[in-house]
């Protein structure tokens, strides 16, 4: 170890000190608000120190970390995220009688997990960082502490070590196959082997491997723990799930693939396509039949991430400046899908604030009730069917048009006519808000926090949707340290 | 300038959402906001050249340097009629909601915003501005016909959602692979017509359906046309002129500008097909609109028969035949848009649109009657009107190639007749009734957008060339392309 290696993890040090030291302060501070202070002021160290790090491309700790823009890019994206998530939670933690200093720490350190995530260049690394991640989460989850709560807690538990588990089992044969850890001695290793087919258990290994990450994307067919997770855990950890755990995931995927599994002689594009295809399809129609809407962002954030894989699979469409379409198109989506997701659980947590109901029924004539909280909602969920001037249009279009480079015309045609049937479950939400009676005149009360949250969230979602063009070229930039595969 | 007159109307909108509480405020900004942009779009028309390319109001900005989009904006002689038509009925549309009551502020927010995605289809030239335009306009229409129509009106707004949003998706893939196929990977619509399309991915055939059905939808070609008797049905007034008298034009634009531009050989190759599909749209439209009761309904139909000629004028694939597929398209927009609102006015005064109900109405309303017969004998193709040198030329065109369509297509100017007067007949005419004894004529408002739509479409009928000349100009490079 190198002294210099503990500034090239200084983003994940920081924030580590800076959870404990949000559990510390709650020993001794009265007023709790503090805490969602201080966690939110504090980003700012891990967010300088990132962005100091950028420009830089090296590897630290004999190669276990990686540092380059694609991995600041996540950091960067996680740092948001997580800030978007305190503000947002603010309201919701205050109930709780105990135990508020943990919250955010646990949140902090979900965070640290995903940027380790997306930074490691090794398969126990990321075993490490995900477990982090997936522990933090799972806590968070039964932080309701009811049935409902503590039922999802224990589901995602329980899949998650079993996805871990068979995660685990495929690396062993990845190792075993290429006696290495590393992604690059990896991939050196499988030079000589070159056909997957050659060799069985490499394909079980490679096949685990993406059933493991398939659990983190929440992908079909390891999709089962979603809708009950989504629905049982606390809304802003919902919304935290759904957006940052995916992205964290996805940074995974296409490290690993694009780095270790870069040179084998397979389309494992095509094994994306295929999950793509698949996953927006079931997702899109069980989310038709949803009547509550924190299940059915559940099932729609399947359907997205069925989008996002069209963007994996798209392996060799190349850009106007030669840069990886398919890996770009991901990143841009998810920075997109991030702010839109989040806007929409923002609102939600704003109106269950008052009503105290989860059902799209309750949302009956909420244009009148809280004109803003719905235009913000009806705004995100536009978004979320890719209807201009929305961030979701120009990621959509962008996703897709990577798939058509890529010559999958077929799969731009299935996430197109995704997009249709999706315009009917998001759209009967707007209609709901809008032209059903409310059953109540009572206003609906925000606090000053979730507006700005929700503010930030929706000035994103719009501003991505008419200049997308800065994120665009991060993310060009950030791909760009991926080898040609 | 043209970005003036694009998003005039959504800053409108933006200032209503955020300083307007008032009714009358609101509409009065409305009402002067539209017709600035009508104003503007008048000296944009006596400015541009139709010849000359581009126009001296071109604006084009890179927009997303890392995919090629462009900001571009342009007229030409082919946008330039149809954007004054969006001026006009978007103003029309205004004064024709003034006795709006319902949620006054989103109603003028909403049809504000419309107007705006309208008229940036028709200025678009670069083809993921274009696609972004045509998808803003989904929106504002679903919640205008939902919330303040009537009927079954949120089954209407539904199925007019998911019919159009599938055309847009299935030509969003079309767009794609053209872009792709572009040697400069460029959205722009004029260098990919002039590049010729030869797309990689899939034969042209299949791109040119993937476009042209979003554009059938639009228009709509039968059998697409099913959400546009309900939707129009059952939307409000300002709104089923709007719909009719701009957004099916967006069908027709598009078919001429990127069916017909950029696919000259698919497109000739299948002329056939568009000149059947056209006659039928004419003879099944006309049929069907005789047996309806309900008078917006029936002026929904008559829709379906008279886009039947813009899309037989099309198939006619010749100078004469687009050209007068265009004006049909400007005229039918004035025509549909005054047959609509003098329902509508009736409907708001008589309080029923069943015309077996109504009758005896032109002794009440004098003014109102002489203005809806005008408009019924425009629709019929009465010489000096503009009903009348659309179809003729029309006609003229698609006879030389398609002459059994254009014989089919004559009938359904009298089937038109038919229907027309029968309606006038039920409607104005026969015995005065009891219940409508104390209604009245049409107020200073409501006659303001009655009369400049009469006017229109007399200046029109008497003066074509004003708009045949510059359609002809507009047409002209897409002749050269076609060979």
């Amino acid at each position: 170890m190198r002294t210099v290696d503990l500034y090239y993890l200084s983003p994940e040090i920081s924030l580590s000190i800076l959870a404990f030291a949000v559990i510390i302060l709650d020993l001794f501070v009265q007023r709790k608000g503090w805490l969602a202070t201080v966690s939110l002021l504090g980003l700012f160290v891990p967010t300088a120190l990132t962005l100091a790090l950028w420009g830089v491309r090296t590897t630290a700790f004999n190669g276990f970390l990686i540092v380059d823009e694609f991995s600041l890019f996540f950091k960067l994206l996680f740092i948001v995220v997580a800030a978007l998530v305190i503000l947002a939670s603010q309201d919701y933690v205050s109930k709780f009688p105990r135990m508020q200093g943990e919250y955010y720490a646990l949140v902090l350190l979900a965070a640290v997990g995903m940027m380790l995530m997306a930074a490691s260049g090794e398969l126990i690394t990321i075993y490490i960082a995900l477990e982090l991640n997936a522990l933090s989460l799972c806590a968070l989850v039964c932080f309701l502490r009811d049935a409902r709560s503590s039922e999802a807690s224990l589901k995602f538990l329980l899949l998650s070590a079993i996805s871990s588990a068979v995660m685990l089992y495929g690396m062993a044969l990845v190792f075993g196959l290429t006696g290495s850890t590393s992604l690059r001695d990896i991939a050196a290793g499988l030079v000589p082997l070159k056909r997957l087919l050659d060799e069985p258990a490499l394909l079980l290994g490679l096949t685990l491997i993406v059933a493991g990450f398939g659990f983190k994307i929440s992908t079909v067919p390891f999709q089962m723990w979603v809708p009950d997770v989504y629905e049982g855990a606390p809304t802003p950890i919902t919304a935290y799930l759904s957006v940052a755990s995916k992205a964290a995931g996805f940074a995974v995927i296409l490290r690993v693939f694009y780095i270790a599994f870069g040179g084998m002689d397979l389309d494992w594009g095509m094994l994306f396509a295929v999950l793509s295809a698949v996953s927006m399809t079931i997702g899109n129609i069980v989310a038709i039949a949803q009547s509550n809407i924190k299940r059915m962002l559940g099932y729609s954030t399947i359907a997205h991430a069925g989008y996002l894989m069209a963007g994996l699979a798209s392996v060799s469409a190349l850009g106007i400046g030669g840069e990886f379409l398919g890996p770009s198109g991901v990143l841009f989506y998810l920075g997109a899908y991030a702010m839109t997701n989040l806007g929409a659980f923002i609102a939600v947590i704003a109106i269950s604030n008052k009503t105290g109901s989860d059902l799209i029924a309750d949302y009956a004539g909420m244009a009148r009730r809280t004109p803003a909280l719905a235009f913000a909602l009806a705004f995100c969920l536009i978004s979320l069917v890719g209807i201009p001037p929305t961030a979701g249009f120009v990621a959509k279009i962008y996703i897709f048009n990577a798939a058509v480079q890529n010559g999958l015309v077929w799969l731009a045609i299935i996430g197109v006519v995704n997009s249709v049937i999706s315009a009917y479950y998001y759209i009967n939400v707007v209609r709901v808000m809008y032209l059903r009676p409310a059953a109540s005149e009572e206003a609906v009360p925000s606090t000053m926090a979730l507006r700005s949250a929700l503010l930030i969230s929706v000035a994103g979602v719009f501003l991505l949707g008419i200049l997308p063009g800065p994120l665009m070229r991060l993310a060009n930039i950030a791909v760009s340290v991926l080898p040609v595969p | 300038m043209l970005s003036t007159i694009v998003f005039l109307p959504a800053l409108g909108a933006v200032i209503i959402a955020l300083f307007l509480r008032e009714p009358r405020k609101i509409r009065f900004t409305a009402a002067f906001l539209t017709f600035v942009v009508f104003a503007l779009s008048i000296y944009v028309f006596a400015q541009v050249d139709p010849s000359q390319s581009p126009s001296p109001f071109i604006e084009k900005y890179s927009w997303i340097p890392t995919m090629g989009i462009q900001y571009y904006l342009d007229v030409d002689g082919l946008s330039l009629p149809l954007v004054l038509l969006t001026a006009l009925l978007g103003f029309c549309a205004v004064l024709a909601s003034w006795n709006i009551q319902l949620r006054v502020k989103e109603y003028f927010i909403w049809l504000l915003v419309l107007e705006t995605g309208v008229m940036g289809v028709f200025t678009a030239l670069d083809f993921f501005l274009f696609f972004l335009f045509w998808e803003v306009e989904l929106i504002p229409m679903y919640l205008l016909i939902s919330i303040w129509g009537s009927g079954r009106k949120e089954y209407s707004a539904m199925k007019f959602l998911i019919y159009t949003i599938t055309g847009s998706a299935l030509m969003l893939v079309g767009i794609l692979v053209l872009y792709f196929s572009s040697p400069a990977r460029t959205f722009d619509m004029l260098q990919l017509a002039e590049s010729g399309a030869q797309p990689a991915l899939l034969t042209s055939q299949a791109v040119f359906f993937l476009l042209f059905f979003a554009y059938a939808v639009k228009l709509p070609v039968w059998p697409l046309h099913t959400w546009l008797p309900d939707a129009h049905t059952d939307a409000p007034t300002a709104v089923s002129i709007m719909l009719a008298g701009v957004l099916l034009k967006m069908g027709g634009y598009a078919m001429i500008r990127v069916s017909v531009n950029m696919f000259p050989e698919v497109a000739s190759s299948y002329s056939w097909l568009f000149a059947s599909l056209a006659v039928i749209n004419i003879l099944y439209g006309a049929v069907v609109t005789m047996k309806q009761q309900d008078m917006k309904r029936m002026i929904a139909y008559s829709s379906v028969s008279h886009m039947g000629y813009v899309l037989l004028g099309i198939s006619s694939m010749g100078k004469i035949g687009l050209t007068g597929a265009s004006l049909q398209m400007f005229t039918h927009g004035t025509i549909t848009g005054l047959l609509f609102l003098m329902a509508g006015l009736i409907y708001d005064k008589a309080h029923t649109r069943h015309i077996p109900d109504l009758g005896g109405l032109a002794s009440r309303m004098p003014l109102m009657a002489v203005v809806f017969t005008i408009a019924g004998l425009a629709s019929l193709g009465l010489p000096t009107t503009s009903g009348f040198v659309a179809e003729l030329t029309v006609f003229l065109g698609t006879f030389s190639v398609w002459r059994v369509a254009t014989i089919l297509g004559v009938i359904g100017i009298v089937l038109t007749a038919g229907y027309m007067l029968w309606m006038l007949q039920r409607i104005m005419f026969g015995p005065e009734k009891e219940r409508f004894a104390k209604i009245g004529d049409a107020t200073a408002v409501e006659t303001v957008p009655m009369l400049a739509l009469v006017a229109a479409i007399m200046v029109v009928g008497i003066y074509p060339r004003l708009l045949l000349d510059v359609f002809s100009a507009g047409i002209a490079p897409i002749i050269g392309r076609l060979g």
